[in-house]
């Protein structure tokens, strides 16, 4: 057993008595870790803030305008579609999902500030579409001037349930305000990467912005919940065979087609390799760079009779150590400097994207160091050591 | 040739091959030193003593011939059993790069039982008794960086020692010492190979300090050209010169 730990005692006892060079390399390890749980995180925020609606819908299809290419904006569906929907066999609800931007005024205390630019969103409460409410209540009715808004508002208004906010919007003859009372809070429901606030379909269709004054309620998208989600394949063909001109997505589908979404992830994740390959070069080179200087130490080690497996044990222990500290170290500085941003920039941390992201940290210092590690176990004593005819 | 010796050759011949000719730096070379004796191994460079001290110590191995220490024939050995027999039945000193730099002179010298698996309660007060008696007693805990080079040297021969091996070979120890502490290290090293029975084998260019072995090997282009017996022959010797 003690020759077996050997190799570790070695391995930690050069840490603990070179602790400023091995601090300095967990430290180089820290940064590219803050950097990549960074990029991880605007990522998953980015994305997040893209997709967060629609892949929170309590729905299982979206029925889409025929040839919209999945677009939402370019997708134009009459109310009638709706009902159309509603009958096909199979499906339990629907519900109308009509799109549009908005900003609303500021509190007067803070005048100086930029307006709050908004996703307005048009839905029915208690249908599919409407978001969970999580304090207060949902609309009163289809036209009553109520508003549902996301906590993001909240956060960035410092408005409460109970309050009125004034949503402003182009009206064709220039800007209108319109105020509502806001009945219900609802958790992160970002879509296109802005606060949303949801109105009742008919108050949407009064405040929506308008290039005239006869520009009829269309809906963007409809949601779908099936008797059975199972048979999502079956009633993705079911449907536009029933209801003309339409098409349908699943949810994920959804949110991927949304305008640049793929491209934006892609580019990130991009970014992530790229950053996970510098540092293992970057720790590679280092650990390289020690496993020269060490040398005659490694030869005079195998000459006395340690085995190669004991020097390659001690290297990978000690890479291990180094980067484990490192990560935590980077870890921990992510945390702190996250929780210092202010909550408007796009950086979310969920447990799935970190522990991805420290598990490739993980591995960078070991596989930097796989090529010093082979280094040191193939060291001949007699030339480390000079004694080589 | 090898019973009742500690570490015996039977005709060691090392090749190699130089621009398409083959030389032997070791030329079928016989011989057999006793628990308990001191030799020193001499001649001027490229002699091939270097070459034998390391066929040996189980780090290189012979074109033909044996090498047999404590009745064990190297030769037959795999590398993985002669790297297992390095640690338990050899000891090493070397010219330089002796100590691993981050232990300590008492970690220095545990460390060869740690290899073995041998570190006990008991081990550890024979590791500082005899740094102590090397007179490092005061330099347990200290780095070797905080030590000169011939206090290094010391606590090498007392690792090189500790695990009790079968023979003890040193390879230029006294190369980066100056000359007082040059004797201090070989008079040390044979008083301790006699001492605790062991057979000693040093590699010197300076003739000096073959004063404090008991028989001298004199090598030329890979072959013996004469060995050294006596007291006065090996006094004589030794008063030559520093080499």
């Amino acid at each position: 057993m003690q020759k077996l730990l050997t190799p570790l005692y070695l391995a930690q006892m050069e840490v603990l008595r070179n602790k400023v060079r091995f601090f300095l390399i967990s430290l180089l390890i820290a940064l590219i870790t803050l950097l990549v749980l960074f990029i991880a995180a605007l990522a998953e925020g980015l994305g997040g803030g893209n997709r967060e609606y629609i892949s929170k819908l309590d729905a299982d299809l979206l029925v889409y305008k025929a040839d919209s290419d999945l677009l939402i904006a370019a997708s134009r569906l009459p109310r009638s579609v709706m009902n159309q929907v509603r009958r096909v066999p199979g499906v339990r609800a629907v519900g109308p999902i009509a799109v549009s931007n908005a900003a609303i005024d500021t509190p007067l205390e803070t005048p100086d500030a930029d307006p709050l630019r908004v996703a307005l969103l048009g839905v029915e409460a208690g249908l599919p579409g409407a978001p969970p409410i999580i304090s207060g209540s949902p609309f009163s009715t289809n036209r009553a001037p109520e508003a549902v808004v996301e906590r993001r508002v909240i956060q960035r208004l410092g408005i409460k349930v109970g309050d009125r906010i004034s949503i402003r919007t182009d009206q064709g003859s220039g800007d209108e305000t319109f105020e509502v009372l806001v009945v219900g809070l609802s958790d992160g429901q970002q879509y296109g990467l802005a606060p949303v606030v949801f109105l009742p379909l008919l108050t949407w269709d009064r405040v929506r912005s308008k290039t005239g004054p006869n520009s009829p309620l269309n809906l963007n998208l409809i949601a779908v919940q099936l008797e059975d989600p199972n048979d999502l394949a079956a009633m993705k063909a079911l449907i536009p065979a029933q209801v003309k001109d339409v098409e349908m997505a699943g949810i994920r589908e959804a949110y991927e087609a949304l305008p640049g979404y793929k491209e934006q992830q892609s580019t990130l994740d991009t970014q992530r390799f790229f950053t996970l390959i510098i540092g293992v070069l970057v720790i590679g080179g280092f650990f390289q760079i020690q496993a020269l200087q060490k040398v005659p130490q490694v030869g005079m080690l195998k000459a006395i009779g340690a085995a190669n497996w004991m020097v390659a044990v001690a290297a990978i222990a000690q890479i291990i150590l180094v980067t484990v500290i490192g990560v935590l170290l980077g870890g921990a500085a992510t945390l702190l400097l996250a929780s210092t941003l202010p909550p408007g920039i796009p950086i979310v941390f969920t447990g799935q994207a970190a522990v991805a992201a420290i598990v490739s940290l993980l591995f960078i210092g070991p596989i930097g160091g796989a090529i010093s590690i082979r280094y040191a176990a193939r060291i001949e004593p007699l030339k480390a050591l000079g004694m080589s005819s | 040739m090898n019973e009742g010796f500690a570490l015996s050759t039977e005709s060691l011949v090392k090749s190699y091959e130089l621009d398409g000719q083959k030389f032997n730096a070791v030329n079928s070379i016989s011989l057999a030193v006793t628990a308990g004796e001191f030799v020193g191994l001499v001649g001027p460079s490229g002699s091939g003593k270097t070459t034998l001290l390391a066929m040996l110590s189980a780090l290189l191995t012979p074109t033909t011939g044996k090498v047999i220490i404590d009745g064990t024939n190297l030769s037959d050995m795999s590398d993985k059993q002669r790297v297992e027999f390095r640690r338990k039945r050899v000891g090493f000193t070397f010219q330089a790069n002796n100590l691993i730099p981050y232990l300590t002179a008492l970690e220095n010298v545990e460390l060869m039982l740690r290899l073995n698996g041998e570190l006990t309660a008991a081990v550890r007060t024979r590791s500082r008794d005899l740094l102590a008696r090397l007179g490092l007693a005061a330099r347990l805990h200290n780095l070797p960086s905080q030590m000169s080079g011939g206090q290094q040297q010391r606590v090498a021969i007392a690792r090189a020692l500790i695990h009790n091996p079968a023979v003890v070979l040193a390879d230029e120890p006294t190369a980066s010492l100056d000359t007082e502490r040059a004797h201090q290290v070989v008079e040390t090293f044979a008083q301790l190979i006699h001492e605790h029975k062991r057979a000693g084998v040093i590699v010197t260019h300076d003739l000096r300090m073959i004063t404090y072995t008991d028989r001298v090997i004199q090598m030329r282009d890979g072959d013996v050209a004469r060995i050294y017996t006596s007291r006065a022959e090996i006094r004589e010797l030794a008063a030559s010169g520093p080499g």
